[in-house]
């Protein structure tokens, strides 16, 4: 069966590709498809309705709202993109470590995660922001090392299922280091439910982003973000609704976008799960 | 039983440990020392002042002596005083806005219970039915959905188009002159709006969770049994199914407990609510470290006794837990 047969059979899966493909090209193309610079600052159409020289309106600056959504786009799947590139490296490594070795690494690595798990991770991020200035990059970072224990606990059950199948013995009975025998062999058989918990934790991760952009303590203004967006659409919430409407469009989008992707993924790797 | 209950208590106790340790180690993440960025603010605060501040918070000691002097604060209940102007204890701040936090969160999970067992249990028996479809649109929808846009949204169609809610604060101007009953009705229509965005994220999981799990046990080898016997299929579902389908469940919402005390900073602070979710977030603002390490460690805390209520409630439930 080839890959295009297989999309076409999950038509959901069809859909939150395209979806993702298409936010992908938004915000590659940002410069081009937007049709104001996203800074540029009018007072003199402040907070102007919808109409045809301003699709989505201007906000509380007379900036164009779509030239900001556009280059929100790029924001948010960088955001994304690198917040969930850095749980999946951490989770990936101290799973495969606690479910490879198990005994007292596995007890302590798995201690660790139901400490993390305590924290109601929204509080967990606000405080560490609050220690660090909320830049762009540490939102990332932050929201990735907040991000990874689901990922550990599913690698970890991954490796505890692998590690006792005949190719690790074999592996190992070939002299293979414990290095080799984790990265190479065993890995590659766990990628899929990584794959799966990425595409799903890009969603997580936007989603995280655009809240705390919109209390003011994501992405800074005049950096353009769907959360801050909203903001602006809170403080001018009996006026101008075009402010709150359309970025939290695009964020529902978005996260349907790979929610969808990852869980036809999800059922193409695994059969089991199928109804 | 007693023996599982003191187990489990004994469990916590490392856990608490750690989730101390983390705590300290977010207080150390600021560049400087937290004594830099409170004087840098205060342009007034003189050197003596600083030193003053390092004694106070021992930073001129080792750090395992630190945290070890911090540790016992903490046990008897000091979490030290606000940077804010009002020089508070931070303990006091944090249990005047506790309770409203804490009734929210407990009505937004019972409302979870009271909407997503049916749902999920109804989508279930009527495998692919309509209301199955339209069951799993509105699943899949609340988890995509940042409940604060649709809590600005609901503002705006509620609380401005249509003038039915009130869209901020718990209390209306007027409260003190009212009549006992309308005060309660003016509380209740205050909570209305921030009850339904902070269940509306929980409903999604545990509705689907439910739906999983009812189907797994209608496909069980009891059922066949009790269909056989000759049982009415009412009674097969909502009786021998639906208890054991319900079990697990208590342990999912022992999980969402984290999720609902932390979305409390965001519809607190959208709803301007009065409770320890907005004072938290105020206090990351201002960068009021005592408060926000206060709040992070009482998170961390209330979410371990939810996990243990969990835990010991599904004892109770069932007791093949306790046994083994």
């Amino acid at each position: 069966m080839n890959l295009w047969e297989t999309l076409y059979r999950n038509k959901l899966m069809l859909a939150g590709s395209g979806l993702v493909l298409l936010l992908l090209f938004v915000s590659l193309l940002a410069p081009w498809l937007a049709p104001y610079d996203s800074g540029q600052i009018d007072l003199t159409n402040v907070l102007a309705s919808p109409s045809m020289k301003h699709l989505f309106g201007t906000d509380q600056l007379g900036r164009d709202v779509l030239s900001r959504m556009i280059w929100g786009a790029r924001i948010s799947l960088k955001v994304g993109f690198v917040a969930t590139g850095v749980a999946i490296i951490i989770g990936t490594i101290l799973g495969a470590v606690a479910g490879y070795y198990g005994g007292w690494v596995d007890s302590v690595i798995m201690r660790f995660v139901d400490i993390m798990l305590c924290f109601p991770t929204f509080f967990l991020i606000l405080a560490v922001i609050a220690f660090l200035e909320p830049s762009i990059w540490n939102i990332m970072i932050i929201i990735g090392l907040t991000g990874w224990m689901g990922v550990t606990r599913l690698v970890r059950a991954d490796f505890i299922s692998l590690r006792e199948r005949d190719f690790v013995k074999a592996a190992k009975a070939i002299g293979a280091g414990d290095l080799r025998i984790i990265f190479l062999h065993i890995l590659p058989n766990a990628m899929a439910s990584i794959l799966v918990a990425a595409t799903l934790g890009v969603a997580g991760a936007i989603l995280t982003e655009s809240a705390l952009s919109f209390l003011g303590i994501g992405v800074q203004p005049p950096t353009p973000s769907w959360g801050n967006i909203l903001t602006a659409g809170k403080d001018n919430i009996d006026i101008a609704w075009w402010l709150s409407l359309y970025p939290g469009l695009a964020i529902l989008i978005t996260v349907v976008g790979y929610n969808l992707l990852g869980e036809g993924i999800r059922d193409l790797l695994d059969p089991r799960l199928k109804k | 039983m007693l023996k599982y209950i003191v187990k489990r208590i004994l469990f916590m106790v490392p856990l608490l440990l750690g989730i101390t340790i983390i705590c300290f180690f977010v207080m150390h993440l600021a560049p400087g020392s937290p004594t830099d960025l409170q004087t840098q603010m205060n342009p007034k605060a003189s050197a003596q002042m600083k030193e003053r501040l390092q004694a106070l918070y021992e930073l001129d000691k080792p750090i395992h002596i630190q945290y070890w002097s911090w540790l016992k604060k903490i046990s008897r209940g000091d979490l030290g005083v606000s940077f804010s102007s009002d020089h508070r204890p931070v303990a006091d701040k944090i249990m005047e806005r506790f309770p409203i936090t804490i009734l929210i969160n407990f009505l937004s999970l019972l409302i979870i219970i009271a909407v997503a067992i049916p749902i999920g249990v109804l989508s279930a028996v009527h495998q692919d039915s309509l209301f199955d479809k339209i069951a799993g649109v509105f699943v899949f929808i609340g988890f995509a959905i940042p409940t604060f846009w649709l809590a600005l949204l609901l503002m705006i169609f509620f609380g401005i188009n249509l003038g039915w809610l009130p869209i901020s604060g718990l209390r209306s101007l007027n409260y003190e002159y009212l009549a006992p009953w309308a005060q309660i009705v003016d509380l209740a229509k205050h909570l209305i709006l921030p009850l339904f965005i902070s269940s509306f994220g929980g409903l999604a999981g545990l509705s689907r969770y439910m739906r999983a799990n009812m189907l797994e046990v209608i496909r069980q080898d009891y059922i066949m049994t009790a269909r056989a016997k000759g049982l009415s299929e009412r009674n097969v579902i909502y009786k021998h199914a639906l208890r054991n389908a319900l079990l697990p469940a208590i342990t999912i919402l022992g999980l969402s407990i984290p999720g609902l005390i932390g979305g409390s900073v965001i519809f607190e602070t959208i709803f301007a609510i009065p409770g320890m979710g907005q004072l938290f977030y105020m206090a990351v603002m201002a960068r009021d470290y005592p408060t926000v390490m206060g709040i992070l460690l009482i998170g961390a805390i209330l979410t371990l006794i939810g996990n243990l209520i969990a835990d010991v409630s599904y004892a109770i439930a069932d007791p093949r837990i306790r046994v083994s």
